[in-house]
């Protein structure tokens, strides 16, 4: 598809990406990750893999911060570094 | 899509990849809190990914399920317009075994939780030397 | 440790990107990647399997061996979750939270005492109780049922459009975590306990291994769909798709009972009495 929309989506997960282990508090990284995901997904899905996007959204996206969120409530959610 | 590709666009993929592997390797080598290295070893798998989808990538070439009506195909096929399908297959099992190994890690950060109090890995070390000093 | 790590990191990524030269560039249809092996699994599969979702195809019947490992990965997963987090502590002796719904006051009941037992006065709650949402709450139960018919398309659907086993399975399960979020634990386990969940694991892994071993009795090599088209009496392309539509119900139900043993493990710490 256009470059420009794959270039957009480069520095938007770049971006997400170093938020989501700079943030200090675990439930934010867990929703940037959670949104990390899903930016992942949309740049395999210009790139034609439709399959591997289809299950990136539905595992990385769904399970993979439902599964984080539910660990950091048993734990704590601060994290000093 | 352009034909004509000066360097930053035909590599960009790559040198991307890279910047997405070098910040999850960072994660796992520099954090020190435990459910941050296990977001960092996620990146590593997605940005891996990522590299093995880009090699599958053709220009002009569509997804990889063939046209047909009622099961037969209605033109013929050509491998030239379909994208590589194969990376697409190694990447789904590494999608499966990344999300296996997300789960067990989060039993595992529950059970060092209990035993410990602590996420920090600087603590747990002290409370462990603590420990051996004891005995 | 840091700046260690910092400049370890860097010079590394300067040396991949540095080395990023001798690929071949982005989308090329002459890169040796494209132009060895890909080339007969595209113009073969419709030849040979009937199914022109060409991924499905290579994941489930060319490559099944390592489908089949993946499956079993999963389960492991799931086992080794049980076994890490339920142990034997004491459950039964916790202080339990009751509340009087008429006059909505709150019991606290230490161990030792008498829990009043399934009356209608009376509810279980949670530590972190909300009051009742209706909102949520029937719009959850109103949306579940469409999510569980949504994932029984994506798995039967696998052969013509994206999707196939796995992805089916877990939207399967992630219905069963939407009531779990939205009600409490314990109403979710009602529906779908954890032995039943494991249970149906371990069917969807003898499905998948068990159609090999069908396959073998049947005189043909281990997992090749062909030899069951005197079973089902068809031609052995036709039976070549309705093997890989078996053993795609195999992992999607696999992957389904996984998921929703680790959540009920992950969000109770193993004692499975509250969610989140």
């Amino acid at each position: 598809m256009f470059w420009q929309i794959e270039f957009v989506i480069f520095i938007i997960v770049i971006i997400l990406a170093v938020g989501a282990i700079s943030v200090k508090d675990l439930l934010s990284a867990a929703i940037l990750f959670g949104a990390y995901s899903f930016m992942m997904c949309l740049l395999w899905a210009i790139m034609g893999a439709v399959d591997v996007a289809f299950t990136e959204a539905s595992v990385g996206a769904g399970i993979s911060t439902v599964l984080f969120v539910a660990a950091i409530f048993r734990t704590s959610r601060r994290t000093k570094d | 899509m352009d034909t004509s590709f000066s360097m930053p666009i035909a590599y960009a993929n790559y040198w991307e990849f890279v910047i997405l592997m070098m910040i999850g390797l960072y994660a796992i080598i520099a954090k020190k809190n435990l459910a941050k290295r296990v977001i960092g070893l996620n990146i590593l798998q997605t940005a891996v990914i990522l590299f093995f989808i880009s090699i599958g990538a053709k220009q002009q070439a569509t997804i990889p399920i063939i046209e047909h009506v009622n099961g037969i195909s209605r033109v013929a096929i050509e491998a030239r317009s379909y994208i590589n399908p194969l990376p697409h297959v190694l990447m789904l099992t590494a999608i499966v075994v990344a999300v296996a190994t997300f789960g067990v890690s989060m039993a595992l950060i529950i059970k060092i939780y209990q035993q410990y109090g602590t996420l920090e890995e600087n603590e747990i070390l002290e409370k462990c030397h603590e420990g051996k000093k004891q005995t | 440790m840091k700046a260690g790590a910092l400049a370890v990191v860097v010079i590394l990524g300067a040396v991949l990107i540095f080395c990023t030269h001798g690929f071949p560039p982005w989308g090329d249809p002459a890169s040796p990647a494209s132009r060895h092996v890909s080339p007969y699994y595209i113009e073969q599969t419709m030849r040979d399997t009937a199914v022109p979702n060409i991924v499905t195809a290579v994941l489930a019947d060319y490559r099944g061996y390592d489908t089949m490992f993946e499956t079993i990965v999963i389960f492991t997963a799931g086992i080794a979750c049980i076994f890490l987090l339920r142990t034997r502590q004491k459950t039964e002796t916790e202080t339990r939270l009751y509340r009087h719904v008429p006059t909505g006051i709150t019991l606290r009941i230490e161990k030792g005492g008498k829990f009043p037992k399934d009356s209608i006065d009376f509810e279980r709650i949670d530590s972190e109780w909300v009051p009742y949402d209706l909102i949520v709450k029937t719009t959850c139960r109103l949306i579940v049922p469409f999510i569980q018919l949504f994932a029984l398309y994506v798995i039967a659907h696998g052969h013509y459009s994206p999707g196939g086993g796995f992805q089916g399975g877990v939207i399967l399960g992630a219905a069963t975590l939407l009531l779990a979020v939205a009600f409490d634990l314990r109403s979710a386990k009602r529906r779908l306990s954890e032995k039943t969940a494991a249970f149906i694991g371990t069917l969807g892994v003898f499905i998948y291994a068990g159609t090999g071993i069908v396959c073998m009795l049947l005189g043909a090599n281990y997992l090749d769909y062909s030899a069951l088209a005197p079973l089902m009496g068809v031609d052995p392309v036709t039976a070549r798709s309705h093997g890989i539509l078996i053993v795609e119900i195999g992992v999607g139900i696999a992957v389904m009972a996984v998921m929703v043993i680790l959540y009920y493990n992950i969000s109770s710490a193993g004692r499975q009495d509250e969610g989140l």
